[in-house]
């Protein structure tokens, strides 16, 4: 084993060997030492990273395996590692925001009893999504796509007592398996048609296939590429939150706020999009599935925007924010613009975590209050945690120079000039999402830190997390360190990371990881025209999205700052609109009603009709019950009375004579 | 390596033995010692079984260990026995199954502690003679001796109900059985004359004759397995069985149907298998489904765990009759896996059941305030019996779910679905039972697991998860003898 390949063994086992000490040692070891366990371990995997990362950059790709999990017949199941730039990318990110994450978790979870066992958590989710981005192969990749799922789980259940917490964590379990069921069906056609699950043979056996036609249905012929690009996809909807797949996201926001920055916006749920742009050279084989994945993602990045303008409470508006920028990631991979999505990833996931863990700042201040209707005018209190959290609207709603506007500006430019079927209607779905998501960072921002101090006569903090012994009126003040810190490291790269736009998305960084298609030119185009970020700054001045953006945080201005009273009565005015926004389209509901009774409902009638019925009642217990019968009635005849036996007897000798005697 | 072994013997005997002693010498007045010579024969048992693993040659698929005696020869019939990769994995998982039951059944048991061990251990030697038996009288014997112990520890140590389980458990295994000896006995008149398994497997038979033993064996082994419809008896077995009995039902008894058909209905009748494979296949995600949205509903802890064992036995049978490599091996996988996760979900509800006295899910709640480390192991058992990567219950389910794929879509389409009902049912339990709020006096006043219910399922977590990272040493044994199996199946006898 060579230097770096024990390095890279060391990237996920140092925060698993963190997870398990904490985990099955917290009670012993005590707190301090599980966080700084779980720290330690998270810190050595991120500047292994970074080594790998460098080690990339020189165009180094390592593909081996580590050892062999399975072998059936010709098959061959490997556990390995495939490091090139988009792992290594991958890897920075993950653990970067993890350990910020960790760090943070001190101050948040200071009073919580369940410390170690978060910690624990948290460092296995690492643990897993190392495995997820570090696979070679498509088991792996499923191994990783599970425990990141199950640690979600784990989390968003966190504090199981809560009714709310443990419906919405099955919740998002359910939703995400439904996902992996398409995911699975979609491996298993690759193993299948392929005959292994390494990406590499798979990717270069691929162009093979491209053209093989397969009949699912009697008579319906489908193209086996669009076929399994589908299933896949399917996948990714589930993990990361596409419409219909997308209803488990916002209910997650009952877990800690930590791990709404780390699992529910950074990272897990970016590995769907992670997933599509490593598939690369089968998605680029199927023109179908593109338009599908493009429209899917076109759906989910205006209409999930458009419910964040109507939450009141501080997470669920960042956890649609969130839906909606995952939507952008998603027509990104669909105009073929991968690297785009995966910039794009990067950016999201620093000031997304900026923007959550500052909200999970405000929700320290304010006593567990998550409903900004009694928050405002926090900015004199909490200057640092205003100030990160205004770097991170400006980065959502794109706006230059911060890092959102040049990974969001080149999405949408790669649409507009994408020509695949469905393009034209992503192109103005996100083009209206700008506006919408300018206009909902502000909302954010304003309603929280400007205008009226609402919370001096607001009712404490409705939720039963009163470990703090406070009541009435509080005065907030800013978090101690721990948290600010991991906000102003993160906020660094939440301004600074899109500058890195012309060697990431043109410089032929991908080159090695992402495959494109020949008649997929957006970015090879867009890239004729890139002449640095300042010309990229100055040109979009001249275009609609910059306006687009500034314009809906112009209104955000105008609607709570300006003119405080007038959301109430555009409310009031569009009723229908605000109802609908505020049950978020129904799909809740219906799920509720439809999928979940529907199962319950076929459950029970399988089980009273099929087994209590018919088959105990009706075969078994009645076979029974004639055996019982019929011996019941022949009983009567073996009185064991002589005289009975005898009149019996009399009576078949007359039968027999009067038969048989003519 | 195996000529002239006794080794198996050894396996089968040593537990009978133990059994029999602690019958004989133990009462209720010195229970404790019927108990230490209990774990003593069971922690023998599983430790003379290790070398069948350990000096197993995986390069062959003929039998070995073999012992060949003379037993009754009017009839021809023999003492054979013998294992190939296929049984030794049994053989293994019964002895340490009974390992568990003896420790678990340590301070539960209050009544006829000796008979209770006694029975176990009775029964555990007569399961490995099924598994290890190559004549076909030798097993049938061990077959139907099995039942008895089995039926006395549903019938004594059982709930209010158990004498209608007892006798419902009997009467369908029993039915089964006949039939399979009718079968035996008709094979016996064509073969000239032999009892021999494995000459069974070289005769060769014609396309109606082959249908004809297929089903008769069929009729035993599906209720065994038990697939559906003939699963109902099932439920109430293990809603009244004690927790030691729902453990070996569930982890070993249910195989004995599925190692039946690998061993007789395939290589036996391998035409009228293709030609039925269809039927089996139908039955197989029949149970997947139905049986999975049945489990959902369920109000009592142990009927939805049995519910989801019927589930889980459906990839089994699916995985035996799709004929290929992934699908065969993933059925076994899924055989030894199911053994350790079902043990392991009767054993978590054996555990509240000890201290609440009630199986039904409205009565608990919030337990994990009261029992972090009780809901702990009790999580990871769930996620493996959802079939979450890293556990045992993956391993199986995905080789089929793939060899499904491979051999039609929409069978691997209907049996993937299992993601999601698997999921649900089982979670939505653990949700109403584990997590919340506490729920009420009762479970306000639990206590967590002791060090011996900590060991037991500790010994399980480590399979479970052991199984899950590394199965290679489980399937590694197998290629051979399913390779062969396979090439045996695919050629025609008529």
């Amino acid at each position: 084993m060579t230097e770096m390949q024990k390095l890279y063994l060391l990237v996920p086992l140092a925060p698993l060997a963190g997870a398990l000490v904490a985990g099955l040692f917290g009670w012993l070891i005590g707190r301090a030492l599980s966080h700084w366990v779980t720290i330690i371990g998270v810190l050595i995997s991120f500047a292994a990273s970074l080594l790998i990362f460098q080690d990339a950059l020189a165009g180094h790709v390592f593909n081996g395996s580590v050892y062999t999990w399975l072998t059936a017949g010709e098959t061959r199941f490997e556990i390995g590692f495939l490091i090139d730039r988009l792992s290594a990318l991958m890897m920075v990110v993950v653990t970067f925001v993890s350990l910020m994450v960790h760090i943070y978790t001190i101050g948040y979870m200071r009073d919580d009893p369940g410390y170690q066992r978060f910690f624990s958590y948290i460092s296995l989710f690492t643990f897993s999504m190392l495995m997820l981005v570090m696979s070679n192969n498509f088991l792996q990749l499923f191994f990783g796509w599970e425990a990141v799922g199950l640690v979600s789980y784990l989390l968003i259940g966190f504090w199981f007592t809560r009714p709310t917490a443990i419906y919405a964590n099955l919740k998002a379990f359910l939703v995400n398996r439904v996902g992996d069921f398409g995911f699975l069906l979609g491996i298993g056609m690759v193993l299948a048609y392929f005959g292994t699950l390494d990406y590499a043979a798979v990717f270069s056996m691929a162009p093979e296939l491209a053209g093989m036609k397969i009949a699912l249905l009697e008579g319906q012929d489908w193209q086996l590429m669009s076929v399994i690009c589908i299933l896949l996809f399917v996948g990714a909807m589930g993990k990361s939150a596409q419409f219909p797949l997308h209803v488990w996201l916002p209910d997650s926001m009952e877990g800690p706020t930590p791990i709404s920055a780390l699992i529910h916006a950074a990272t897990m749920v970016t590995a769907g999009i992670f997933m599509v742009a490593r598939m690369s050279p089968l998605f680029e084989l199927s023109e179908t599935a593109l338009s599908f994945v493009i429209v899917i993602g076109a759906i989910t990045a205006l209409f999930m925007a458009l419910v964040a303008i109507v939450q009141t409470d501080i997470k669920r508006v960042i956890a649609y924010s969130t839906l909606s920028q995952l939507g952008y990631m998603t027509v990104a991979l669909g105009a073929s613009a991968y690297s785009a999505a995966i910039f794009h990833l990067m950016t999201h996931a620093f000031f997304k975590a900026v923007l959550f863990l500052g909200a999970g700042s405000v929700i320290i201040a304010m006593h567990h209050q998550q409903d900004m209707r009694h928050m405002g005018g926090l900015r004199k209190y909490m200057p640092i945690t205003y100030l990160t959290m205004l770097i991170g609207a400006l980065a959502n709603a794109g706006l230059p120079p911060f890092s959102g506007f040049f990974s969001k500006d080149s999405i949408i430019e790669a649409v507009g000039l994408s020509a695949i079927p469905g393009a034209g209607f992503a192109y103005l779905a996100i083009l209206a999402g700008v506006f919408v998501g300018g206009f909902y960072s502000f909302r954010l921002v304003f309603y929280t830190f400007h205008g009226e101090e609402r919370f001096r006569h607001a009712a404490p903090a409705g939720h039963d997390h009163d470990d703090h012994g406070h009541h009435g009126p509080v005065v907030p003040h800013e978090s101690p360190w721990v948290v600010t810190v991991p906000l102003l490291l993160l906020a660094i790269p939440s301004v600074a990371a899109g500058w890195l736009v012309g060697p990431m998305l043109f410089g032929g960084y991908f080159s090695d990881a992402i495959f494109i298609a020949h008649d997929h030119h957006a970015l090879a185009h867009m890239a004729e025209e890139f002449h640095g970020i300042w010309a990229m700054m100055l040109h979009s001045v001249a275009t609609l999205p910059f306006w687009l953006a500034a314009s809906g945080a112009g209104t955000a201005w105008f609607l709570y700052i300006r003119r405080p009273e007038l959301p109430a009565l555009i409310k009031a005015k569009f009723s229908l609109i605000s109802t609908i926004l505020e049950n978020k389209y129904g799909f809740d509901a219906f799920n509720d009603f439809f999928f979940a009774g529907g199962a319950r409902l076929l459950g029970r009638s399988l089980w009273r009709g099929g087994d209590v019925w018919l088959i105990d009642g009706l075969f078994v217990n009645g076979t029974a019950r004639l055996v019982g019968w019929s011996s019941a009635l022949i009983r009567h005849v073996q009185s064991g009375y002589i005289y009975h036996y005898a009149f019996a007897m009399i009576i078949g000798v007359f039968l027999m004579i009067s038969l048989f005697v003519k | 390596m195996s000529e002239g072994s006794t080794l198996l013997s050894w396996v089968i005997w040593l537990p009978i033995v133990a059994g029999l002693l602690v019958l004989a010498t133990g009462s209720d007045r010195n229970a404790q010692f019927a108990r230490i010579i209990a774990l003593i024969g069971a922690l023998a048992g599983f430790i003379i079984s290790i070398p069948l693993y350990t000096g197993f040659d995986r390069l062959t698929s003929d039998m070995q260990f073999v012992e060949y005696k003379s037993w009754i020869p009017a009839f021809n019939i023999h003492y054979n026995l013998g294992v190939d990769g296929i049984s030794v994995l049994f053989i293994l998982l019964t002895s340490f199954t009974t390992l568990l039951v003896v420790i678990a059944g340590w301070k539960v048991i209050e009544k006829n502690v000796a008979q209770y061990m006694a029975a176990f251990l009775i029964m555990s030697g007569l399961m490995i003679g099924v598994f290890a038996a190559l004549d076909a009288i030798l097993f049938y014997v061990f077959w139907e001796a099995m039942l008895i112990p089995m039926f006395i520890a549903i019938g004594v140590w059982g709930g209010p109900n158990r004498v209608y389980a007892a006798v419902k458990f009997f009467l369908y295994t029993l039915i089964g059985s006949l039939l399979m000896l009718v079968a035996l006995i008709y094979l016996f008149n064509k073969s000239g004359g032999s009892f021999s398994i494995l000459d069974y497997h070289a005769l060769p038979l014609g396309l109606e004759a082959q249908v004809l033993i297929f089903l008769a064996f069929f009729t035993a082994f599906a209720v065994k397995v038990p697939m559906w419809p003939v699963h109902t008896w099932l439920p109430d077995a293990h809603v009244e069985a004690p927790t030691g009995g729902s453990v070996v039902l569930a982890a070993i008894m249910l195989k004995v149907g599925a190692y039946g058909f690998l061993r007789f209905s395939l290589p036996i009748a391998p035409d009228a298998s293709h030609a039925l494979s269809g039927f089996m296949i139908t039955l197989s995600l029949i149970a997947v489904v139905y049986i999975g949205l049945v489990a959902l509903v369920q109000s009592d802890m142990k009927k939805l765990i049995a519910y989801s064992s019927i589930s889980h036995m459906g990839f089994v049978t699916l995985g035996l009759f799709i004929f290929n490599q992934l699908g065969m091996e993933g059925a076994l996988v899924q055989m030894v896996s199911h053994g350790f996760v079902a043990g392991a979900m009767f054993l978590c509800v054996g555990v509240l059941y000890d201290r609440m006295h009630t199986r039904n899910i409205a009565d608990y709640g919030g337990v994990a305030n009261k029992m972090p480390m009780f809901a702990a192991f009790f999580m990871l058992f769930a996620m493996a019996n959802s079939g979450l990567p890293g556990t045992s219950g993956f391993v199986g389910e995905f080789m089929v779910i793939l060899g499904a794929i491979k051999a039609n879509f929409w069978y691997g389409f209907l049996a993937a679905t299992t993601l999601i009902t698997g999921a649900a049912y089982t979670l939505w339990m653990y949700k109403r039972v584990v997590f919340g709020a506490v729920a009420n006096p009762r479970v306000e006043r639990l206590s967590d697991i002791g060090s011996r219910e900590f060991l037991v399922l500790a010994l399980l977590a480590a399979a479970v998860l052991g199984m899950g990272l590394y199965p290679l040493p489980v399937t590694e044994v197998m290629h051979a003898s399913v390779n062969n199996l396979l090439t045996h199946v695919a050629q025609s006898k008529l």
